[in-house]
């Protein structure tokens, strides 16, 4: 590692005047640091702030689909919410939630709380009983570049090509966790207002009902552990998305 | 003793009040008549037994997130709409039979209505109405394509690209699943049934009861239209 060279501190000179030698022996060394630090690689960045919104689906009047046990969907996502939202503080990321109880927050309120977060990634967080595993959904807006004055309703087409992208991630994540994941793409009025990489993430039980006995999946929504190991996954990837967010 | 000229004002009176109760009494016969008329001409005829036909439906499976097509073999009528309306019904019907891999209660009788429209010159030049995409690829995809019975297309008027607007009623919204697979899956398989029957119609639009709804069952967005292609509906 290279070491910079000192400048003294002379704060007092300066406010009485410099002789000519001193300041030119100052401007000498601060142009010798300058293509000191041009040759070596450009220093490190201060870290940029990682922010992820979780938008917990429904709420208030909302109560979403009726989950295993009579849950409502909206109940389900906000403990989702708010699990990921530990692990996630916890590994450095400042987390942005579109609701942090029982309320109703409109589509349109919770993109807007997403645009103004500046987000790195928004994951809108669902529950339901069909199908099986973790479905993955993102906006099926066709891909747009970005413009300075973006449409409200559709303003994340421009961010679509990197939310595929963080779809991928968690979508690698999942896997890793031994979760089936599908992959699809639809249009929810929440996230294709969101101006960031967003993703819907729907929890669906683990396996698909026998449909010819009636039988019920082997992991239901209500399984703490199903619901830990989904959250821990949803962890992984967005560590890995930070990670690949900050490589050059 | 009465005046004269009172005796003729009365008489003058009552001669227009018989006057004018004889106008109303054939007034209303006429009205009578033409309600008879009406009737007479109006709504039951006995349904003709339309020979049965082939059909493709891009039925769902919620699974593993595919439409995958099937020939069915039913009686259509004539009438584009109606059509349209009696091939949807059906798939409808899988869906609400007992095992069905996109289970959504309701059947034939959760379409209301189906009117088929041309689309506009402005929408024709964009691909589609304001606020719909045109998003290419991605899930859920079409499999095994068998070959597809191209039905005959009996919509009279010219050539061009229709629009098709799906009356879906209250109830089967009502009781549809909620999820964002399961409503995507039903949207796109009422899009893609359509376009295989009737391949003009590029778009499609939902209304609820005859007004517009926000979403299926709290998921899918139904204030856009959807773009009906020959690889997936897509919106």
């Amino acid at each position: 590692m290279l070491a910079r060279p000192e400048i003294p501190y002379r704060s007092a000179a300066c406010s009485q005047g410099l002789r000519p030698s001193l300041l030119f022996w100052i401007l000498t060394t601060l142009a010798a640091a300058s293509n000191l630090a041009g040759a070596q690689a450009a220093p490190a960045a201060p870290q940029a702030r990682f922010v992820v919104v979780l938008d917990a689906a429904h709420g208030g009047d909302d109560a979403g689909g009726r989950l295993t046990g009579g849950i409502p969907e909206k109940a389900f996502t906000l403990a989702l919410s708010v699990r990921l939202r530990s692990l996630l503080a916890a590994r450095g990321m400042q987390v942005v939630t579109t609701r942090e109880s029982d309320s109703t927050v409109d589509p349109n309120r919770r993109a807007d709380i997403a645009n103004h977060a500046n987000a790195q990634a928004c994951l809108s967080l669902h529950g339901t009983e069909s199908g099986s595993g973790i479905h993955l959904y993102t906006s099926s807006l066709a891909p747009a570049e970005p413009t300075r004055f973006a449409a409200f309703k559709t303003a994340q087409a421009a961010w679509v090509t990197r939310s595929l992208a963080l779809a991928g991630v968690v979508n690698s994540s999942m896997l890793q966790a031994g979760l089936p994941v599908t992959l699809g793409r639809t249009t929810l009025l929440a996230v294709d207002s969101m101006a960031c990489p967003a993703v819907a993430v729907e929890i669906a039980p683990k396996s698909p009902h026998d449909r010819a006995t009636g039988g019920p999946p082997t992991a239901d929504l209500d399984n703490v552990d199903y619901q830990a190991r989904v959250a821990e996954a949803l962890a992984a990837a967005l560590l890995e998305w930070r990670t690949e967010a900050r490589e050059p | 003793m009465i005046p004269r000229y009172q005796t003729i004002l009365f008489i003058v009176l009552l001669v227009a009040s018989v006057a004018m109760g004889g106008v109303l009494w054939q007034l209303r016969e006429r009205a009578h008549q033409r309600l008879i008329a009406g009737q007479d001409s109006a709504p039951t005829q006995a349904p003709a037994v339309a020979p049965a036909e082939q059909a493709t439906l891009v039925v769902a499976n919620d699974d593993d997130n595919t439409l995958l097509r099937q020939a069915q073999s039913l009686p259509l009528p004539q009438d584009p709409g109606e059509r349209a309306r009696a091939i949807l019904g059906k798939l409808l019907d899988l869906y609400a039979a007992h095992g069905s891999a996109h289970p959504v209660p309701g059947g034939s009788g959760s379409i209301a209505q189906v009117f088929l429209l041309p689309v506009s010159a402005q929408n024709s030049e964009s691909g589609a109405a304001p606020g719909s995409s045109n998003a290419s690829g991605a899930m859920p995809r079409v499999e095994a394509k068998p070959a597809a019975p191209k039905t005959s297309d009996p919509i009279p008027s010219d050539s061009g690209p229709l629009l098709a607007v799906v009356n879906l009623t209250g109830a089967f919204v009502a009781g549809h699943p909620s999820g964002i697979e399961t409503e995507t899956l039903t949207v796109l398989s009422l899009c893609g049934t359509l376009h295989a029957n009737l391949p003009r119609v590029t778009q499609v639009r939902f209304l609820v009861d005859g007004k517009p709804g926000a979403t299926l069952a709290g998921h899918a967005d139904l204030t856009r239209t959807y773009l009906a292609t020959d690889d997936v509906a897509q919106p």
